[in-house]
């Protein structure tokens, strides 16, 4: 009981003591702000990224490439083989009894942007069967594009970044394409940063006469299995089929490990400073309180509690500058569109920055590490202070 | 009367840098309980040194140090710790008062070491602010207090969990003539009316003879010694 009336006591004092070392403290608090600020926002990089690039991906769903294609943009499937692969069994029908799969094609077109500077984006031609295929996709305006014509729909992430909007008209292939619509997905996904269109007059327009890879929804849980063993033994196919969400979450992969890895790097870097800045703040209080400290002591106060007063002191401040960095990553990137590429095959997708509490907790760990070994030092001399020298009385 | 301080052969050493400075040479020295002794002594004497090794703040390099029937250069520094907080109360020059507290919390300081429930505490500080005249600046704080009172603070903290022994250092060092005699006459009261043994160290002849006995110290030892009648 008494040694936790020290303590209390003691922390007490310190943290009431705090307002007449508002310039020192706010070193540490600014130093860990800092910190804090930076890992979280590269991490809601990686977090949004990872979101968008995994929403596009349905366990409900197979994407077929052509065999040994790691890419989407790397396969290539022949119009003649489409039959084939729709009639495969596993894949799910519609009320017609019509299978519920797509033959589709990407191409990479040139917007500009504010700025006035280009950047690519993806076009993606789908069939007739998406409403059933992808129903996470919904119009928000406009309307469905019509099959034969130069119309588009584009997603949200696009309409935020570029500034596409209803009736906007882009040229490419020749033509010119209006947009008719905007579409958003329930979650997050890639498709929010992908223009759509008629699959079929998008082969037109690029000359064509292939797909690059099919969706199809599956019939049940079994049913991918299924479908990969049947169009494995169809001697006049060469395909691989994934469970779309598989596919997605590897294509993501390296790319979160690096945006990681970037954001502890970076972050590790500015803890380095912010802990020296503890160091040197919290040993100048310590000194400052010397005489305080050694008055505490030669009382009867135990070591114990001053080296924890000092621990508390430093995690209280370390804490308040992690609120303070989270909640300005928040403000500042929470929900604001960035555009990235999975690899240098693909257009940049356009993602939401997403600061989840799950960093605000990373945040707030790595604030609390940074005041714990920045307080250790300061507060174990602040224990192991000569009481005597302290107070002035040597000789 | 019995010694409740005794020193024998007390040597105290600092080490700086490569040299050795030898504060005390072999000195003995026994304090009766209830004697209010006064320590005086040039600068660099040695004679707050002497306090700081009869307190329990520093340790012998060698000889006994008995304080309270307790060998205190044996004790480890935790135990150290816990009979400075059963047995002393501390007077210092400049008050050493917690700055951002007031002056009833800065009393009950001591008494946060032992289990004496709350409402207890708050009577036994209340009693301490009536005995050294501050009952009704309770809740100032001690830049509110002007340095005689802070100094009566002071006191009535080191009183407040009734220690065997009451040192002092220069407890009238910072205070001007009337408020350094209210509180000599404070600790003559207390010594004589509670039967308090006082150790204080001064540079003040005027302060030195409210005590019952003068030590002089020079030189790292004690040369000369008075008994006196207290003004």
């Amino acid at each position: 009981m008494s040694l936790f009336r020290q303590i209390a006591a003691v922390v007490g004092m310190n943290l009431r003591n705090l307002p007449q070392r508002a310039s020192a403290s706010l070193v540490i608090v600014i130093g860990i702000a800092g910190v804090v600020a930076v890992l979280v926002s590269v991490l809601s990089m990686a977090v949004g990224f990872s979101r968008t690039i995994a929403g596009a991906g349905s366990p409900d769903r197979a994407l077929v490439l052509s065999g040994g294609a790691l890419q989407e943009a790397m396969s290539s499937i022949p119009a003649g083989a489409v039959p084939n692969i729709m009639n495969a069994p596993g894949i799910a029908e519609d009320s017609a009894g019509r299978p519920i799969a797509d033959a589709e094609a990407l191409a990479q077109i040139q917007v500009q942007q504010g700025s006035g500077r280009s950047a690519n984006v993806a076009l993606r031609g789908v069939g007739t069967t998406e409403p059933e295929l992808r129903p996470e996709v919904r119009l928000v305006a406009g309307r469905m594009f019509q099959p034969g014509l130069h119309e588009l729909i584009v997603g949200r992430n696009l309409e935020a970044r570029y500034g596409l909007g209803l009736g906007s008209h882009l040229s490419f292939q020749n033509g010119d394409w209006v947009v008719v619509g905007i579409f958003s997905t329930s979650a997050a996904s890639l498709l929010d940063s992908q223009i759509l269109t008629d699959a079929q007059t998008l082969l037109s327009a690029y000359e064509r006469n292939w797909y690059h890879s099919m969706t199809v929804r599956l019939a049940g849980p079994g049913s991918l299995n299924q479908l990969k063993r049947a169009l494995a033994s169809d001697p006049t196919l060469h395909v691989d089929v994934y469970r779309e969400s598989t596919f997605a979450a590897a294509q993501s992969r390296v790319l979160n490990i690096i945006l990681r890895w970037i954001g502890f790097f970076i972050g590790g870097m500015m803890a380095a400073g912010a802990l020296f800045g503890a160091l040197n703040s919290l040993y100048a209080a310590v000194s400052a309180r010397s005489t305080e400290i050694a008055t505490l002591r030669a009382i009867g106060f135990g070591a114990g509690p001053v080296v924890v007063s000092v621990l508390a002191e430093s995690l209280v401040l370390a804490i308040a500058g992690a609120l303070i960095g989270a909640a300005c990553a928040w403000v500042l990137f929470d929900g604001h569109v960035s555009s990235m590429q999975l690899s240098g095959l693909q257009p940049p997708v356009a993602y939401a920055m997403s600061v989840t509490p799950g960093l605000v907790v990373i945040g707030i760990t790595w604030a609390c590490v940074i005041g714990m070994v920045g307080g250790l030092f300061p507060a174990i001399r602040a224990g192991r202070l000569p009481i005597a020298r302290a107070l002035n009385a040597v000789v | 009367m019995t010694a409740l301080v005794y020193l024998h052969n007390v040597v105290k050493r600092y080490v700086r840098g490569r040299q050795t400075m030898e504060v005390l040479h072999q000195l003995d020295l026994e304090v009766p309980a209830g004697q209010f002794l006064a320590l005086m002594g040039p600068s660099g004497s040695g004679k707050t040194t002497l306090l700081n090794l009869i307190s329990g703040l520093d340790r012998p390099t060698s000889g006994e140090v008995t304080v309270a029937g307790e060998r205190i250069d044996q004790l480890s520094s935790s135990r150290l710790a816990k009979w400075r907080a059963r047995h002393v109360g501390f007077v210092f020059q400049f008050y050493n008062l917690m700055p951002m507290l007031s002056a009833e919390r800065n009393i009950e300081l001591p008494l946060l070491l032992t289990s004496l429930p709350g409402a207890q505490r708050k009577r036994n500080v209340a009693a301490a602010l009536e005995l050294v005249g501050l009952a009704t600046h309770a809740k100032h704080k001690p830049a509110e207090l002007s340095g005689g009172q802070q100094q009566r603070v002071a006191i009535a903290r080191a009183l407040i969990a009734d220690p065997t022994l009451l040192v002092c250092d220069e407890p009238t060092g910072d205070l001007d003539r009337a408020s350094a005699s209210d509180i000599l006459d404070l600790l003559q009261r207390l010594n004589r009316e509670q039967g308090k043994t006082i150790v204080m160290v001064t540079h003040d002849q005027k302060a030195a003879d409210y005590a019952s006995r003068i030590l002089h110290v020079d030189k790292g030892q004690l040369v000369a010694a008075s008994m006196q009648s207290a003004v």
